[in-house]
């Protein structure tokens, strides 16, 4: 009895102390309630996607996917070719997804290899593998680029006339999913001032009585963001799904049972790569420019914290965690500066604050299940005695 | 013959040598002097050597490669800052000791020849109790979560660089070569060591062979002297139960040696090197690099020590040499080298594809039956 | 069951086995037809296991050369490479360890692999498995399954939340859903299960045989096998010693021919190892030793929580000098008594040494107490595999015993690798282990030869007790009289006394004074070594005096 309230409160603790944190920083940053939520939803819509991308190695048994950077180099890459061919719109994002996706497949079936080489630590290999990759991707964009690989567009590529530029503008793309129905919520009162203040351009506006305000809502991006979830529902139910549960908890059973355990879960990984190359896509048409050498760097850390601060773990992740993960590790980021600069007066603690979170969240989560996981390991061994 | 000689030194580490001699043979082509490469290898080698031995006991416990580097080296960056804070009050203080008791030979000491290398020995002396610390709790914790010791180990590192920034910007340092000049407080981001102890060690009995190489004496036999005290250390009862709860930890407690206390030892033992590491890293670099700098250091001490035929759990001196020198030596040698050839920088590049490489080359190999 | 006059569901003629020229199978036959339930019994090592592994094509034996022999089934000769080849032909398994997905519920695990599918478009683009599960008719299936057992446990029940019987019932119900099954192997089946449960899964397999599946039931529970086994197939030293309808036998008879009763074999065995000693002192210790007063060793309700070795209640006195022998069947607790005692696994209970308390669950205290523990796991707790053979033989002496070390001891000491190397030496001559020299990897050395390097480390430490375990197991025959021999010798010549845990146990009688049998986690019965070797079968099967007499009325009715 004890054991299970103690499991209940371990197990959501994260999110808690979250919750908490936010509570006594919110009032102390001064937002206004409207802002927050724009915010919010800008970025529910720019991550959820590449969170969404490391559930399925998460039931695969293959812990987080430190290697998600690998499919976020992938969507990069796409990305810059459509600029560099001046591809716009909503077919430029199909065509950077449509590169992107064999790249990702092979990186993610290289990946697949790699960890099940390297099986029980499949997390620190992910996670050195990205370093590995970025080493070739910097290699593939700062020198092939312009000189193996043609790219004629001159404001990509450095003055040297090879190797692409730091930063990349996306306006050809920017937005255009988030954009692609444009909608809003308004206060009654205010739901005019904000239409003149668009513009042109038809909004579909929804008037809520009573509400300060007025926010853009990326209802496509959410929609796709929807669909994947059921994608992932989905998945879940089938047969594949069913193997990579199997997997998840005991792979010397899932052998004996036939079940082709490598195979399966190189194909966890390659989905997830495939997906987080996708949802790196997203991302950065939201954010409209890409930072050549850095993007996909934060990519893997920031969706893995956000996770974890969704209350999932090493081994066990749902849905419902990665959108709690996602408002409250970004109600933090929004948050933390301002509120360290109230409190301190010093907005660069905030800073540091939320990069100390981010990490530190990690540690704690790895921590918790390496324990429990030893834990669980002497207990499943006194079971083995019996009733003595 | 030639395939024993393949097998023991394993291909990539073949592959790298005999990359970096190729550079070797190619600098004086584009006009780089192989002198001037030399001096910087050695120079490079002598810097990162301590830092690599770090990794010595935690391997040889079988606690994994040490990713949690970067908390010793914020231990040994605590003792470089308060040895520059506390400098001009440790000497002066020590210059009244001198006066009351009419001691001339203290004064001449202090404030002549031997300022600068005891400003160095502080930053050790300071340094090293907080790594002691640090490395007792860190070990505590491993000992926790056993198995899972190098992921966790990244994440400790990383998050205490983190959280050491905002310490940076709230300890209350005084000292005005160290602080913001506008704020008058928080430390800077890099803070300059010279006046202090730069080049300490580099010069200390340092050799000029020619104008482009000059051997640092004083560095490689500081280096030498923390590879003595290591190797005697894995020599002693304690370091002997140590191999062996590393080699098989079933066998070390059935012979009575507490598993625990052991990989206790080598964590306190890897933190504290690390400290050492730092501070001779920063005599010579110049520099003592805050906030975000120690991030990525644990890395390159990683990568050179595997480089140089190390496992995930067997290490040794001679591993720490030769790694060194092949991954200093790739790294000196490809910017200039390679920049000779194709007019552009790919050090950064091949950095990050060697050492990584190297690290997941390690990984995957095949580890013996029971981990 | 009606004879159709047909080939039998499975034949076996003239099976035999060889590892590296070690013979553990030779010349097995037998048959089984379809409805039939046989039961298969024989100590550890008799080669149950092997003719498993056979059976079922595991890799391990294709990989060692094969097999003799050949195995027909329904009159086609077989050969399988891989169990999916075994499975596919119908042979289902019953593992003695559960190979259950905790976290799945019961429908789940009956049916892994072999869920129901939803038939869907993306399956034939894709593969099948991208089809959906079929919750429902899977559900209905595990039901079918489990209820065939006459067992009623909710298909939907997560595993992890079972008592350890119904896991049981939950792997028969998966091979049992397996529609092709006709012939099921259990192992040891009714192990964890409690009297209750096990009469529900005996009855069962009754029932199950009915509708013409065939059992070949392993159990060391004799009553079982006369209760279910309409045949009982006898294996001992890898021959087939009997194949008789089982109402012939009696279970005491089972036992006998398990364990063997040819004294003279024992006898021939015994005058080889023992060389000079005196057979009838040796045959008779009693008398002289229980003149001394004070026990070197007392053992007083001994518990251990040894994974796989549990050891329940234990209560035993070992004479100075004396060598005192604990046998029984795997998985019955023996290991446990001695890795109790060093402290290995967490136990209770009284250990007094000397008479004096010997503290528990610290291997410092044990070793302290010049006490020396050979483990029977070789490779995973007695050696440093990756180290050299000096350092194998003298570091628990060093750690423990401050040898082999130069230096002002709680100071600083280094080791003396001269010290080392030189007693590495001397124990690599007096027991003849053949190295390349003292810095040779342990890892490197054959199972004899490491099995030595680990008495030499026992035997470094000068110790007044000696605790060995499983001392022969996995060696050849030269390598065995060597190491039993030098146990005689060294107890001889130091009054040195040796507690043996061995699964063999003619080894035991012919090294011993008295020898122990553990079943299920307590002493069954302590007998002298010239005991009848049908005493210790029954001991071992579980048989205790009350159960014999009653046996008797059986007979006599």
């Amino acid at each position: 009895m004890i054991r299970k309230l103690f499991d209940i409160i371990a197990n959501n603790a994260v999110p808690a102390v979250f919750i908490i944190i936010s509570a006594f920083a919110i009032p102390l940053s001064g937002f206004s309630a409207s802002y927050l939520v724009q915010e919010l939803l800008t970025r529910i819509g720019r991550n959820s996607f590449l969170i969404l991308s490391l559930l399925i190695p998460i039931m695969a048994g293959m812990g987080l996917n430190f290697g998600m950077v690998l499919g976020a180099m992938a969507g990069q890459i796409g990305l810059l070719l459509i600029c560099d061919w001046g591809v716009v719109g909503i077919p430029g994002m199909v065509l950077a997804c449509l590169i992107g996706t064999p790249i990702a497949i092979v990186l993610g079936v290289f990946c697949g290899h790699i960890m099940n080489r390297a099986k029980g630590r499949e997390m620190v290999t992910g996670y050195i593998l990205g370093f590995f990759i970025n080493g070739v991707y910097q290699m593939t964009v700062l020198y092939l680029m312009g000189w193996v690989i043609p790219i004629t567009n001159p404001n990509l590529l450095l003055s040297r006339g090879y190797g692409v530029r730091n930063a990349v503008s996306l306006l050809g793309i920017r937005g255009v999913l988030d954009n692609f129905i444009p909608t809003m919520i308004a206060g009654t009162e205010h739901s005019q001032q904000f239409l003149s203040i668009q513009g042109s351009g038809a909004f579909m506006l929804l008037q809520i009585p009573c509400f300060n305000g007025a926010i853009r809502i990326p209802l496509m991006t959410l929609i796709v963001i929807a669909l994947f979830c059921v994608f992932i529902i989905w998945f879940r139910k089938t047969k594949l799904g069913q193997d990579m549960r199997a997997i998840g908890q005991s792979q010397t059973v899932a052998d004996s049972a036939g079940i082709a355990v490598n195979r399966t879960r190189i194909i966890a990984i390659v989905i997830s790569t495939v997906l987080a190359c996708y949802g790196q896509i997203i991302y950065l048409q939201n954010m409209g420019t890409l930072n050549t050498y850095n993007s996909h760097d934060q990519a893997g850390m920031f969706s893995i914290a956000a996770l974890l601060i969704g209350g999932a773990s090493v081994s066990r992740a749902s849905i419902a965690n990665v959108f709690v993960g996602v408002i409250l590790f970004h109600l933090m980021f929004i948050v933390a500066p301002m509120a360290g600069k109230n409190l301190i007066g010093e907005a660069q603690i905030g800073e540091y604050f939320r990069v100390f979170v981010s990490y530190g969240i990690i540690a704690i989560a790895l921590v918790l299940h390496a324990w429990k996981r030893n834990r669980e390991r002497e207990a499943a061994r006194r079971s083995l005695r019996g009733g003595a | 013959m030639i395939k024993k000689f393949i097998d023991n030194a394993g291909w990539p580490r073949i592959i790298i040598a005999l990359f970096l001699l190729g550079l070797f043979i190619a600098a004086p082509f584009v006009g780089v002097n192989v002198w001037t490469s030399l001096n910087n290898t050695l120079v490079r080698f002598g810097m990162n050597g301590v830092m690599v031995l770090a990794m010595i006991p935690m391997v040889q416990a079988g606690c994994g490669l040490n990713f949690g580097l970067p908390l010793g080296i914020i231990a040994g960056l605590l003792g470089a800052t308060l040895s520059l804070e506390w400098n001009t009050e440790i000497m002066s203080r020590l210059l009244d000791l001198g006066a009351k008791y009419n001691i001339t030979w203290l004064n001449e000491i202090f404030v002549n020849t031997y300022r600068e290398p005891l400003g160095f020995a502080s930053a050790i002396v300071i340094a090293i109790p907080v790594a002691a610390v640090l490395g007792w709790l860190y070990g505590k914790l491993l000992n926790r979560v056993k198995g899972d010791e190098m992921m966790i180990a990244t994440y400790v590192g990383f998050s205490s660089v983190s959280f050491m920034c905002i310490a940076w910007l709230l300890l209350p340092y005084k000292h005005p070569t160290m602080v913001w000049g506008y704020a008058g407080r928080g430390l800077r981001t890099t803070i300059s060591v010279e006046g202090y102890w730069l080049h300490v060690l580099n010069d200390a009995l340092a050799i000029k062979i020619n104008d482009n190489f000059t051997i640092p004496t004083g560095m490689i036999l500081f280096f030498l002297f923390m590879a003595v005290i290591v190797w005697i250390f894995m020599r002693t009862k304690t370091g002997t139960a140590m191999t062996a709860v590393g080699s098989n930890p079933e066998f070390a407690r059935a012979s009575g040696v507490n598993v625990d206390k052991m990989r206790t030892i080598s964590v306190v033992m890897s933190t504290i090197l690390g400290a050492i590491g730092i501070i001779v890293y920063e005599q010579s670099f110049g520099f003592i690099q805050l906030y975000m700098g120690p991030f990525y250091m644990a890395l390159p001490a990683v990568a050179s020590i595997l480089l140089g035929g190390a496992s995930v759990n067997k290490a040794s001196i001679l591993n720490v040499i030769v790694g060194t020198f092949l991954f200093q030596g790739i790294l000196t040698m490809t910017p200039s080298v390679i920049n000779g050839y194709l007019q552009t920088d790919m050090s950064e590049v091949i950095r990050l594809i060697v050492s990584n490489g190297m690290i997941l080359y390690a990984l995957t190999r095949k580890v013996r039956a029971g981990r | 069951m009606s004879d159709n006059n047909t080939s039998p569901l499975l034949e076996l003629s003239h099976v035999g086995k060889e590892y590296y020229g070690n013979r553990v199978l030779s010349d097995i036959s037998f048959s089984i037809d379809s409805g039939e339930i046989i039961g298969l019994v024989g100590e550890n090592g008799a080669g149950k296991s092997t003719l498993l592994n056979i059976l079922f094509g595991m890799p391990v034996i294709a990989s060692t050369g094969g097999y003799e022999g050949s195995i027909h089934i329904d009159g086609k000769s077989v050969h399988f490479t891989s169990p999916n080849q075994a499975l596919a032909a119908g042979i289902g398994m019953v593992h003695q360890e559960f190979s259950l997905i905790p976290g799945f519920t019961a429908a789940e695990n009956i049916l892994l692999n072999r869920e129901v599918l939803n038939g869907s478009l993306m399956s034939y683009v894709f593969s099948e498995r991208v089809s959906t599960l079929d919750r429902e008719a899977m559900h209905n299936r595990a039901n079918a399954a489990i209820h065939t057992l006459g067992v009623n446990i909710n298909p939907d029940m997560v595993v992890s939340e079972m008592p350890v019987g119904y896991k049981q019932f939950i792997e028969i119900a998966r091979e049992i859903d397996r529609k092709n099954t006709r012939l099921l192997f259990l192992d040891e089946p009714t192990a964890v299960l409690t009297e209750t449960e096990a009469e529900i899964l005996l009855t069962a397999l009754k029932k199950l045989a009915k509708s013409g599946i065939a059992i070949v039931f392993i159990s060391h529970r004799l009553s079982e096998i006369k209760e279910l086994c309409s045949r009982v197939v006898v294996l001992r030293d890898g021959k087939l010693i009997t194949d008789q309808p089982s109402e012939e036998l009696t279970t005491r008879q089972i036992a006998s021919l398990m364990v063997g009763r040819q004294n003279t074999r024992r006898e021939e065995h015994r005058v080889i190892l023992e060389k000079a000693s005196d057979v009838n002192e040796v045959l008779s210790p009693q008398p002289e030793k229980k003149k001394k007063p004070k026990p070197a060793l007392r053992v007083e309700h001994l518990w251990v929580d040894m994974p796989g070795e549990t050891v329940r209640d234990v209560s035993f006195e070992v004479q100075k000098g004396e060598i005192f022998g604990i046998g029984g069947l795997a998985g019955h607790g023996k290991l446990g008594i001695p890795n109790g005692i060093m402290g290995l696994y967490p136990a209770g209970g009284k250990v007094r040494l000397f008479g004096k308390r010997l503290t528990l669950n610290r291997p410092r205290a044990a070793l302290s107490r010049k006490m020396a523990f050979v483990s029977e796991d070789r490779r995973g707790v007695g050696l440093l595999l990756d180290e050299p053979l000096d350092w194998n033989i003298t570091f628990t002496a060093m750690q423990m015993q401050g040898r082999f070390l130069i230096g002002i001891p709680y100071i600083f000491q280094m080791r003396n690798e001269l010290a080392m190397r030189s007693e590495a030496k001397k124990f690599i001559d007096s027991l003849e282990i053949k190295c390349t020299g003292p810095s040779q990897k342990a890892g490197e050395l054959s199972g004899g030869n490491q099995q030595k390097v680990c008495l030499a480390k026992a035997f470094v430490l000068r110790p007044n007790i000696l605790l060995i375990c499983e001392p022969t197991r996995g060696i050849d025959i030269g390598a065995k009289n060597l190491v039993l021999d030098t146990l005689k010798e060294y107890n001889k010549e130091n009054g040195t006394t040796i507690i043996i845990t061995s699964s063999e146990l003619e080894e035991l009688r012919s090294v011993c004074d008295r020898v122990a049998i553990v079943d299920e986690g307590r002493i069954a019965g302590i007998l002298p070594a010239s005991s009848p070797a049908e005493e210790f079968g029954m001991l071992m099967m579980g048989q205790n005096k009350k159960n014999n007499d009653d046996e008797e009325g059986e007979e006599s009715a």
